[in-house]
């Protein structure tokens, strides 16, 4: 019997409150993330199991129980104490899948701060955008990583501490800090910070269409949504070894790669190494892993390597896999049941809703290749692609929308509430972030699209905007453009998505030369490098294309969705607003 | 020329992917994509180095993370499909 049991009985008898009663929770309790996934699990007399087993590059492995989560986050908070640091300040984490990412992320949050993990294979630019915008006071990096921030810290004038977690403290620069929680005087006891359900919690940025990346402020009552739906979705059980191989530099890796299974007191591992399948197999193998939280490419991946590969490792440990980050395709999970015995349920959510919303659950018959159903005590909707009001007839495809007042809801883009207030049909033009998160009168605008079908299925259609999935992570035009520009060849340059059979998309670019420039393999290959160090590998340009001009409105405006549409097959649409010839 | 071809796609991963004060002996058995030195998706530039100083199409079901992994396993790749 699975946690959910009857999914039709508990849309009927929802109540978010049944989040407390699954965590065992006491009114009067502090509502603080940190503690919750550590003290709190020690409290409950599990101090001596084991929380994290990681293993990193060359097979190197740590394990800590929760008792030494406790421990050492209390350290990091002590620290931050110490520096200085007030609640509500942001700490930026920027690290690898280091023990000392998930830890320090619990110690932030002790103490009341901001926990703003970056992925850390961000290039300096991506770095920058994202810690001016928040103004982030101190950043928590290692030495592999804290020389790109070296090369912007003169441009970010909140950033007062670079600290260094690991490595070799003789080659620090002025007035780098060096911590190594491990090695400092064990802190036993921390007074925590009493945070309620709206104390900002986890900043994370995500891209959109236009501008730079947005950073959605979640909050500390998110903790109901993500414990609930860790349980009954990812059915998660004290005994369970559970491994979600999201980086936490993205919000499933925070959401359900820490808060979720940790709240709940479940061990889980990591494997800080890049991707092989054989390497994947044999993690699970080592660690007899029963959950697996993973994403379409990857599973595509493995999928590439075949039936064989799986084969010669013994994975008969697993007992239920998801799926999240975009589409989970019908092959891969008619694949999935075929090879592991098991099928990939996936999984749809967003940085902004903080947990999962339209999900396949366990025990419910899977249709492959849909999305599943809303999560008990959510209210989904697809609105009219013109009108915006709710659509009724199954199959019409529309915008997929929420009511707001779900617990892990952000509850802001920082500094920016009329971009807020836009996610919101149906908002007054003065409303404020704190009142449109709680009025169910509103739709909540996901910028994704899909249809329902006549058994209230979710089928996912694409992005409303031009927004690009790659592997799972979304990728801004915006963001690839502006920085092409800065390349000396580059005049104007346009970015979309194209498809990719492993990756769903993949970034594309068209770019027009400046003078003295000819199109060669060696600008090719320069370009490409360039972004990727600037950005992100993830940004990288893995296909680009050379034209006398690009298309454009005649207020000068590049038609992005021209180049898409052409892209993809598509009708171009009205191109009335084209500038002529 | 084999040695050659080695020298050459080493240098480029040097050059691209390490850097000075990384403190990594490289050579031509050295992990790369499972060390971390070169990430899954940064795989896409090195195989368009490969494609263009080699002069070589390589399909994508081909260049996995395995055959990616050091420069001499790259160098074996490359050499089947030059034949």
């Amino acid at each position: 019997m699975s946690n959910i049991g009857s999914y039709e009985k508990r849309r009927e008898n929802f109540s978010w409150d049944i989040a407390k009663e699954v965590l065992n929770w006491k009114e009067g309790e502090i509502l603080n993330i940190g503690a919750m996934c550590s003290d709190r699990i020690c409290a409950q007399g599990k101090g001596a199991k084991k929380a994290l087993i990681w293993q990193g590059f060359g097979g190197k492995q740590k394990t800590y129980t929760f008792n030494d989560l406790k421990v050492l986050s209390n350290g990091y908070a002590k620290f931050l104490e110490d520096l200085g640091v007030n609640p509500g300040e942001k700490v930026c984490l920027f690290m690898d899948k280091i023990p000392a990412l998930y830890i320090s992320f619990l110690g932030v949050l002790k103490m009341g701060a901001v926990a703003q993990p970056l992925f850390s294979a961000f290039g300096d630019e991506s770095l920058e955008v994202r810690l001016l915008s928040a103004d982030t006071k101190v950043i928590f990096t290692t030495r592999k990583h804290v020389k790109k921030v070296r090369k912007i810290q003169d441009r970010l004038p909140a950033l007062e501490k670079i600290v260094v977690v690991e490595g070799d403290p003789s080659k620090l620069k002025e007035g780098e800090i060096f911590f190594d929680v491990e090695a400092a005087p064990k802190v036993e006891e921390f007074s925590v910070y009493a945070s309620g359900p709206d104390t900002p919690s986890v900043l994370h940025y995500t891209s959109g269409t236009t501008g730079q990346p947005k950073g959605a402020q979640h909050a500390h009552g998110s903790v109901w949504g993500q414990a609930l739906t860790t349980s009954w979705v990812l059915d998660l059980r004290d005994d369970d070894i559970y491994w979600c191989t999201a980086d936490p530099g993205w919000v499933t890796g925070t959401s359900y790669g820490i808060i979720g299974p940790w709240s709940l007191g479940v061990t889980q591992c990591v494997l800080d190494s890049g991707f092989t399948s054989a390497a994947w197999y044999q993690f699970i193998q080592n660690n007899k892993v029963s959950v697996w939280y993973s994403a379409p490419t990857a599973i595509r991946s493995l999928m590439r390597d075949g039936e064989e590969l799986v084969k010669q490792y013994d994975l008969s440990s697993l007992r239920h896999l998801a799926s999240v980050g975009e589409p989970l395709n019908a092959e891969a999970v008619i694949w999935s049941e075929k090879v592991y015995g098991l099928p990939f349920l996936d999984t749809f959510w967003q940085t902004e809703t903080g947990s999962m919303m339209i999900t396949n659950f366990p025990g419910m018959t899977i249709k492959p290749g849909s999305m599943g159903k809303p999560f008990p005590g959510i209210v989904a909707g697809i609105l009219d692609l013109k009108t915006n009001e709710p659509v009724t007839e199954p199959g019409t495809v529309g915008l997929i929308a929420f009511r707001p007042g779900w617990p892990s809801m952000f509850r802001e883009y920082v500094k920016q509430p009329d971009i807020y207030r836009s996610k919101f049909y149906g908002a007054a033009d003065d409303a404020m972030p704190a009142e449109l998160r709680v009025d169910e009168s509103l739709w909540y605008i996901s910028g994704d699209r899909a249809s329902f079908d006549k058994d209230g299925y979710y089928w996912f259609v694409g992005r409303d905007d031009d927004v690009i999935n790659t592997g799972g992570h979304l990728v801004g035009p915006f963001e690839i453009e502006s920085a092409l520009v800065e390349h000396e060849a580059i005049a104007e340059a346009a970015a979309i998505g194209k498809p990719d059979e492993v990756n769903m998309e993949v970034v594309k670019v068209f770019i027009t030369l400046n003078p003295g420039f000819e199109p060669s393999d060696d600008l090719e290959l320069n370009i490409m490098n360039f972004i990727r160090k600037r950005l992100s590998p993830l940004a990288m340009p893995q296909e680009i294309e050379y034209s006398e001009k690009l298309p454009k409105t005649r207020s000068g405006k590049i038609l992005r969705r021209y180049l898409k549409a052409i892209e993809w097959g598509q009708e171009a649409g009205d191109l009335s607003t084209l500038e002529d010839d | 020329m084999a040695d050659e071809m080695k020298d050459m796609i080493l240098e480029y991963v040097v050059e691209e992917y390490v850097d000075e004060d990384d403190d990594i002996e490289m050579d031509f058995d050295t992990p790369l994509i499972s060390s971390g030195i070169v990430d899954s998706f940064s795989m896409v530039s090195l195989k368009v180095f490969l494609e263009k100083k080699c002069h070589v199409s390589l399909p994508d079901k081909e260049a996995t993370p395995e055959a990616f992994d050091t420069v001499n396993k790259i160098c074996e790749l490359v050499r089947r499909f030059q034949a």
